[in-house]
Order: structure tokens, then C-alpha cells, then sequence
């Protein structure tokens, strides 16, 4: 991993900045990003690994290795599977303390309330919520 | 000689009206505002607006029991609006409409009422597989409480109620028949006067749910021959927080109060308190006085329309989006029955709801998506849930392109 968290983030910035505000084309680079996302096997997506307080359907299932975290998502729409990609992009392969220690800036920055709307800004919250969980579950889990 | 009105309801212009309602002129996200949420609330016209300021600056008072003179006009505004809703719903007295909070509070208010005294243990309620959960949950949390059962009428694939079947529901055990006129998911306009005789045949009461229809089709109570008849006022071109409950007299004297408090009372004392007279009887507290005389205004708005002129615009509006819509790859109609008003539901094989509200947001339409609080019947369907385009008054045939234009696009950038 090259890159740090903050400059992920900024990077995202960058990028939603280019879209200029427009609204259609911001929505349709949010799904692009989702299609980035490395497919999820079907037999992850169960019950058990939706997250909670989404309207869409959301998967997330997760490993722990060499004291990393790595996430593995899906969703059943496009809008919803690029917002996660973008918190997979930022949190892939990081360490429970960075992944609980970051401070996720970039969603006020690219004004993610206007994008996506109330509904869907909680749904985003939760998915944040259960990824930072699994972080401290693990964390736990090893005593890091 | 032609009276003023007459002439006035010969000229039935979209874009007059449409000048308006002065929420539709806006811009969101660019694009000029396409407003297709109508089953969700109907935008309001100038005089509604113009209606609710004029009452907070002039005549704002408490009504019912005030002597001085705000509180004489405030009372005299908001009885002008019970017998402005008895006219345009052809009840045969005032006293036979109660103001409520909308749809669902009327739905409520027989349920905890009438469907409290007289449901017992294996009695049965009928509704349809078409119903809002507002006019199933209530039913199901009395029902229970009583041991009663819950029979549900089903539904064709096309969104057509199975009257076959009803038939075969209905008995001696029917208490109550709780129907929808027009179905908020599928638009279908279900046979209730139909219905309702099929109901009183077998000795059971019927309640409407006109929260859909009000807006589309002209009601008379009396030749339909309801029992109690519900809608809201919000849905009607009206302010929110505003419903009617209609219902028979004789029912509505035998049932008791629901809610206690001020103004639905005769005497209290602490032995034994003595009820007001209808419709106070079901009004305790102070109502929502603003917003009911400001309904009176949404009324007389759609009473100064040609109605007939209205539904075949918006039969129209509803075709042409159908069709259109249906020639789109990949896109399926929801809710194709004979007789339908004012709504079109469909769904995309490749785009789920959400993402396209999203993308039809951006453009500048609204429309609804999801289960429309019908998920009985998305179960039924097999469906998740659905876009719904739905129209009302002031939408133009130009949105209705603009609309069909933009979700053939959609589909297509989506295709690559």
C-alpha cells in the first residue's frame, strides 16, 4: 500500500471536483466506481452480512490478514455499490488502528448529503459503522 | 345564459393552470422541474397558499368555544370547510364529516371506534391484497386484539382485484369490507360500488379508501353507498396534516368516542363525562384550524375545474407514459388493469429503483420509488419494488417526452 488514507481521500476530492457540481454526473461516477468492485462470491452474500440500516442491499463481509483488514461488498443497486467501493478503496488493507483513527473527511468535502440524499447518507453512515465494528472486533480479537 | 362557472369550465387549459402552482417553476439540478409524485402529495395552487397566510394574518383564533369576534370567524371559516367537503362529496349532512389528520387518522378512527365495539372473536375484516398498510395494520392490530380474522380478496397479475373471489370471502362472519378505490402502487380503479353492494348483501359495512381516488374521480357517497369513506387533504391540492372521515350518520352515533379531551365533551364531572354531538363527538382538541379552512380553497380549486376535461388529460398523460414506456427495453409495466388513473409503475431488468429515481433525479424529475408502503402486494408480484410516475392537473404531455426521452437514455448508458 503506496498510498496513505488522507491521500486516497484526497484523490476522491479531486475527482468529484472535476464533475464540476453536476448532479447526473456525479451519480454516474459514483456507479463507475462501484464497478471497480472485485466481485463478491454469492455464498457471502447471506443474511448475516447485510448491513443494517440501508434501504438498498448491502453485503459486507471482511478477513483479517497479516494484521490488515480487507473488505469484500456487494449491493443490489448501482448507487449504493459505489458509495461502498469508495470506503473500500480508502480502508482496504489497513490496520484496525488506522481504519478506527480515521477521520473521513472527504464525505463533507464532495458534499455527499447533496449527492445522495438523506436517505441514503444514513444507509452510508451504517456501512461506515459496520466496517469501523469489524475494525474494533478485531482489534479486540488480537489485542493490537 | 351561461353562468360565470359554466363558461369558466369550458376552457380547461393546462398551462393556465399550471401558472398556478408556483412550486413547478423551478429549476433542480439544472433541469427545469418535472413533479410526477403526484399519488405521494399534489403541489398546491396560489389560493391554497395565499389561503393559510391570509388566515395566520387575519382571523387566527381558537375555534368553538370563543365569544370575541376572531374566534366567531375563525369557527365560521372551519365549518365552511365541512360543508365545502359534504358538497364535494355529496354527503347528505355535515355532521357526517369529521376532520381527521388525513387517511390514515380516518382509517384509525373506525378501527378504534366502530371496529372496537362491534368486532368480536371470529368475526372476519376483508380487505384486498392491494391495500397502503394504513388500511391493512390498523385492521391486523384490532383484529388481533379480538380474535378476529383478516381475509385478504387477491389479485390478478394485471393488478385487478378477483371478485370471484371476494364472493367467495364474504359471509355471514363479515363484519367490515376495507377497500381501496384506486390502488397508490398500481393505479387500477377498483370496482367499489361493486364491491360495496356484495359487502351490504351479506350484511357487512364498508369502509373506502379514497386517499388515491379523491384526486382523479368524483365521489358521491351516497351512490356509492359507503359506510365511511376516507381521504386527505394534502393529496387533493390541499395542506397537509389535513383528512376527512366520512360516515353514516347511524354509524357514526353508535360509535364511541376515540380520543377524550376538550370540545368533544357535553359536561365532565369527575363521576361521569357526557359526549358532544356528531361530528364533535370525534374532534377532541384543538384541530388543525389553519390548514382545515385553507382545504376549502383546494376544494373549490377542483370544483372550478372541468373534471371531465381534467380525466381524459390526465388519462392521456397516463396512455401516452404506458405506451412509451412499454417500448422501452428491458422496462415492464406494473399494473396494467382496464380501468386505471393516474399512476405508472414499472421496473428496469438491468436498473433498480433507487438507482434510477437517482438518475431521473438529477435530470429533474421526480418520481417515487420503493414498496409505496404496499409490501404485501410486492410480495404478491414478486417484486421488490417499483418506479411510479404518477400525474395530476398540471402535468403537460412536453414532461411526459421529456420523461420517456430521459429514461430511454438512462437505459441505454446503462446498456454500455
Amino acid at each position: 500500500m503506496n498510498q496513505t488514507i488522507n491521500e486516497i481521500q484526497n484523490e476522491v476530492v479531486d475527482e468529484f471536483s472535476m464533475l464540476g457540481g453536476d448532479m447526473e454526473s456525479t451519480v454516474f461516477y459514483i456507479m463507475e466506481l462501484g464497478n471497480h468492485l472485485p466481485p463478491m462470491d454469492e455464498r457471502y452474500k447471506v443474511k448475516e452480512n447485510l448491513v443494517k440500516g440501508c434501504q438498498s442491499k448491502v453485503w459486507l463481509s471482511t478477513y483479517f490478514k497479516d494484521g490488515k483488514v480487507f473488505f469484500l461488498a456487494d449491493s443490489n443497486t448501482d448507487v449504493t455499490k459505489g458509495l461502498i467501493s469508495m470506503l473500500i478503496r480508502i480502508w482496504n488493507g489497513r490496520t484496525p488502528k488506522e481504519i478506527l483513527g480515521t477521520d473521513l473527511y472527504f464525505i463533507d468535502k464532495i458534499g455527499m448529503q447533496r449527492v445522495v440524499g438523506s436517505q441514503r447518507s444514513n444507509g452510508f453512515a451504517s456501512m461506515i459503522r459496520q466496517m469501523k465494528l469489524y475494525a474494533l472486533g478485531y482489534q479486540q480479537q488480537h489485542a493490537l | 345564459m351561461p353562468t360565470l362557472t359554466a363558461v369558466k369550465k369550458n376552457k380547461f387549459d393546462v398551462l393556465s393552470v399550471r401558472a398556478k402552482f408556483p412550486a413547478l417553476h423551478q429549476q433542480v439540478n439544472g433541469h427545469p422541474l418535472v413533479y410526477f409524485d403526484n399519488a405521494a402529495t399534489s403541489q398546491k395552487p396560489e389560493e391554497v397558499i395565499d389561503a393559510l397566510s391570509h388566515f395566520y394574518k387575519n382571523d387566527n383564533a381558537n375555534i368553538h368555544r370563543g365569544i370575541h369576534t376572531l374566534a366567531e370567524r375563525a369557527t365560521a371559516e372551519y365549518e365552511k370547510t365541512r360543508k365545502a367537503v359534504q358538497s364535494f362529496i355529496y354527503a347528505g349532512e355535515p355532521e357526517e364529516i369529521i376532520f381527521t389528520s388525513g387517511t390514515t387518522g380516518s382509517i384509525n378512527l373506525v378501527v378504534q371506534t366502530y371496529g372496537r365495539k362491534f368486532l368480536k372473536e371470529d368475526d372476519e375484516v376483508i380487505i384486498s391484497a392491494m391495500e397502503h398498510h394504513s388500511n391493512i395494520v390498523p385492521w391486523q392490530m384490532i383484529c388481533e386484539e379480538k380474535g378476529a380474522k383478516l381475509k385478504v380478496i387477491p389479485v390478478t397479475k394485471r393488478g385487478e382485484l378477483i371478485l370471484e373471489e371476494y364472493k367467495k370471502l364474504l359471509s355471514s362472519k363479515t363484519k367490515i369490507v376495507s377497500i381501496v378505490y384506486v390502488s397508490n402502487t398500481l393505479g387500477t380503479i377498483n370496482p367499489v360500488k361493486e364491491i360495496i353492494d356484495m359487502a351490504h348483501h351479506a350484511g357487512a359495512k364498508v369502509l373506502v379508501d379514497a386517499a388515491q381516488a379523491i384526486i382523479h374521480i368524483p365521489i358521491n357517497v351516497q351512490d356509492l353507498d359507503c359506510d365511511f369513506l376516507a381521504f386527505s387533504g394534502h393529496k387533493v391540492y390541499g395542506p397537509s396534516g389535513t383528512g376527512v372521515l366520512y360516515g353514516k350518520r347511524e354509524l357514526l352515533e353508535a360509535m364511541p368516542p376515540w380520543q377524550g379531551g376538550g370540545e368533544m365533551i357535553k359536561e365532565v364531572t369527575f363521576e361521569k363525562t357526557t359526549y358532544n354531538e356528531l361530528p364533535y363527538k370525534f374532534e377532541a382538541g384543538t384541530p388543525n384550524i389553519a390548514d382545515v379552512v385553507t382545504m376549502k380553497y383546494a376544494i373549490d380549486f377542483v370544483e372550478g375545474l372541468d373534471r371531465e376535461a381534467v380525466a381524459a388529460h390526465e388519462h392521456h398523460l397516463l396512455q401516452k407514459t404506458m405506451e412509451g414506456l412499454a417500448e422501452i427495453e428491458g422496462i415492464r409495466l406494473i399494473g396494467t388493469a382496464k380501468h386505471k388513473t393516474g399512476v405508472a409503475s414499472f421496473i428496469s431488468d438491468r436498473i433498480h429503483h433507487f438507482d434510477m429515481g437517482m438518475m431521473l433525479d438529477a435530470r429533474g424529475i421526480a418520481i417515487r420509488t420503493g414498496h409505496h408502503c404496499t409490501e404485501p402486494l410486492m410480495n404478491v408480484l414478486g417484486i421488490e419494488g417499483t418506479n411510479r410516475a404518477s400525474f395530476a392537473v398540471y402535468n403537460t404531455e412536453e414532461e411526459v417526452d421529456y420523461f420517456l426521452g430521459t429514461v430511454r437514455e438512462i437505459v441505454q448508458k446503462k446498456k454500455k
